[in-house]
């Protein structure tokens, strides 16, 4: 998901346990399984506040970078109601890392030090935001499939054992699902459009189905250290139930809308209930996780210009702030003296 | 005055007020995602917002006072660069935070005198859309001067950076303030202000704030017109282009 590079392997089997006191995690663990919200002062194993900082982080990370490629398309919308709605989304989209950053300062990192982990390479973010928006279409699809994954993994983590992560995550899964169906209106329009819309609806779908699928990370068997974090209540579904529902509510979707799903091997268990589905590329989500797909440089180079360029702008800020500052204690000063 | 006569002023006006709202939006929107920090990605993103809206209004009620059968999304996306009628201001590209600023800050202490004379105008239409636009452009105007008089007031770099931006953008703020037979006959109707009327208090904002800002408004050299009359400089044909991309590839088609 926003998050898969947690689970990817070799990933994480370094997270250290240090400060361990049996008593206190048996305390814990008791009020996590009893549903109790876990609160940044509260007491919290390592492991666990590990975990989540990592999370949390590279889910802003994703928002962030998630604005570049539906960016791309703001000076393009075909009307002036597409254009406000696909600004006011990716805007959206921005106030969700900041919120997603808020969240993690609770674990005591700040912002500039996350921030500097995405710029340099080091953060992970989802491997979706590095596939190129080539057509108008691209930006409905995104909306259906992108949004409609990320509500599958998100809506759980509003349940969340973390109080501020859990909190955050209802307001951003409310904001979600509205970009949800206002991407699968977009692509509606176009599947009903001209013959060349159709075939731009469809050539988006081919892109991005496979890419959608991978945003659930690595299935259940390569997952790294999904059992701890169930246990923990950060995570509440493996990645192949959460890949499962989502194919489940997207085929049918697909076929109201005409569009063929680019998998032959897709077809419907009557006895299950479920879609089985094809074998997903694992080479090429490695590969794009690993910094190799077709847009990451490009990515990581717009949020560094984009940084670099403000440097100048955030340095103006402070210094003018510290001006205040100066300005207004030597007036107290001043002040202090005319009274005595 | 004919009804005919103030009819196309009215539309006249509309397009202006509208296409400057769309031209500068589109700008502003450029940015998404490339700020100098993440607040004021926001910040920017709103004030696109805002703009793009109010240049809805306006040309949608351009397109109902024509009667003419042209909506918004036509005004918008099937008129050339000489049928554009904004300010050349708007039309200047963002070049750096700011130039984007300065241009901002410029316009909207413009367009706040304008719609707080405008929430009164004669006709309800204009006066509702005004009524609506004024409470933003206020909040607009407010964050362009705070980070006008930061930027000034901050180091060397950015004080020259925005010395540049006023100095490069003044050229193009006289055009604000001129009339033609659309701006008089709808002043004589009661419908708008008398642009020149507007100079004063524009002035009155624009050098209290580079007052605090450390700065002074520039002397205009080569003053430049012409936007509102459909003579734009290179950079619109190349804003058009890239908006209107779909429109034009893909005629007739719904989205
Ligand atoms: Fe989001
Ligand atoms: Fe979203």
């Amino acid at each position: 998901m926003y998050t898969q590079g947690l689970d990817a392997k070799p990933a994480d089997n370094t997270i250290p346990f240090n400060r361990t006191d049996p008593e206190l995690e048996r305390r814990f663990q008791e009020r996590v399984d009893a549903e109790e919200k876990i609160e940044p002062r509260d007491w919290m194993p390592d492991g666990y506040r590990r975990t989540l900082v990592r999370q949390i982080s590279q889910h802003a990370h994703s928002e962030i970078v998630g604005m570049l490629p539906e960016g791309n398309w703001i000076t393009r919308a075909p009307t002036l109601r597409r254009k406000i709605a696909l600004l006011a989304k990716v805007q959206d989209e921005g106030g969700h890392g900041l919120y997603l950053y808020s969240a993690a300062e609770t674990l005591g990192v700040s912002r500039d030090e996350l921030v500097e982990q995405l710029l340099s390479g080091k953060a992970k973010y989802s491997s979706i935001f590095n596939y190129p928006t080539l057509t108008w279409a691209d930006i409905g699809t995104i909306g259906w499939l992108v949004d409609g994954a990320a509500i599958m993994n998100q809506v759980p983590l509003c349940r969340c054992s973390y109080g501020p992560y859990a909190r955050a995550m209802i307001r951003i899964c409310r904001e979600e699902s509205f970009h949800q169906r206002q991407g699968y209106e977009i692509v509606m329009t176009l599947a009903q459009g001209t013959p060349e819309q159709k075939r731009m609806a469809q050539d988006s779908l081919d892109r991005w189905w496979w890419p959608a699928l991978m945003m659930f990370g690595p299935s259940d068997d390569a997952s790294a250290h999904s059992a701890q974090n169930m246990r923990w209540k950060i995570k509440r579904f493996s990645n192949d139930e959460l890949r499962q529902k989502f194919v489940d509510a997207t085929v049918p979707q697909a076929e109201y809308l005409g569009l063929t799903i680019p998998d032959p091997d897709l077809r419907f268990n009557a006895e299950t209930g479920h879609y089985e589905f094809g074998t997903i590329d694992w080479s090429e989500f490695e590969r794009v996780l690993k910094g190799d797909g077709p847009c990451n440089r490009e990515r990581l180079e717009a949020r560094n210009k984009a940084w670099d360029d403000g440097a100048w702008v955030r340095e103006a800020a402070l210094a003018h702030a510290r001006k205040r500052e100066s300005r207004a204690a030597a007036q107290n000063q001043a002040g202090a003296r005319g009274r005595a | 005055m004919t009804d005919d006569t103030l009819r196309s002023a009215l539309v006249d006006y509309a397009l202006r007020l509208g296409d400057t709202s769309l031209v500068l939006g589109h700008r502003l929107s450029e940015w998404c995602g490339h700020a100098p920090e993440l607040e004021e990605d926001l910040a920017l993103a709103n004030m696109a917002l805002d703009l793009v809206g109010h240049a809805r209004m306006w040309l949608a009620f351009a397109g109902e006072t024509e009667g003419k059968g042209r909506d918004e999304d036509r005004l918008a996306y099937h008129r050339d660069g000489f049928d554009y009628r904004n300010h050349l201001l708007v039309e200047q590209p963002n070049r750096d935070f700011g130039h984007t600023i300065a241009r901002q800050f410029l316009h909207d202490a413009w367009s706040v005198g304008l719609y707080e004379r405008l929430a009164s105008s004669a006709n309800p239409e204009v006066a509702g859309i005004a009524a609506k636009a004024v409470k933003e452009v206020r909040y607009h105007l407010r964050h362009s001067g705070e980070w006008v008089v930061r930027l000034g007031d901050g180091t060397e770099k950015s004080r020259a950076i925005m010395a540049d931006a006023f100095d490069r953008l003044s050229r193009y703020t006289d055009e604000m303030f001129e009339a033609d037979g659309v701006e008089r006959t709808l002043t004589a109707a009661g419908i708008a202000p008398d642009p020149e009327e507007l100079r004063a208090g524009w002035e009155a904002r624009v050098d209290a704030v580079l007052a605090e800002a450390t700065l002074s408004r520039p002397a205009i050299h080569g003053r430049q017109t012409g936007g509102r009359s459909g003579r734009h400089t290179e950079h619109l044909g190349h804003l058009l282009a890239e908006m209107q991309f779909l429109q034009r590839a893909y005629p007739g088609a719904t989205w």
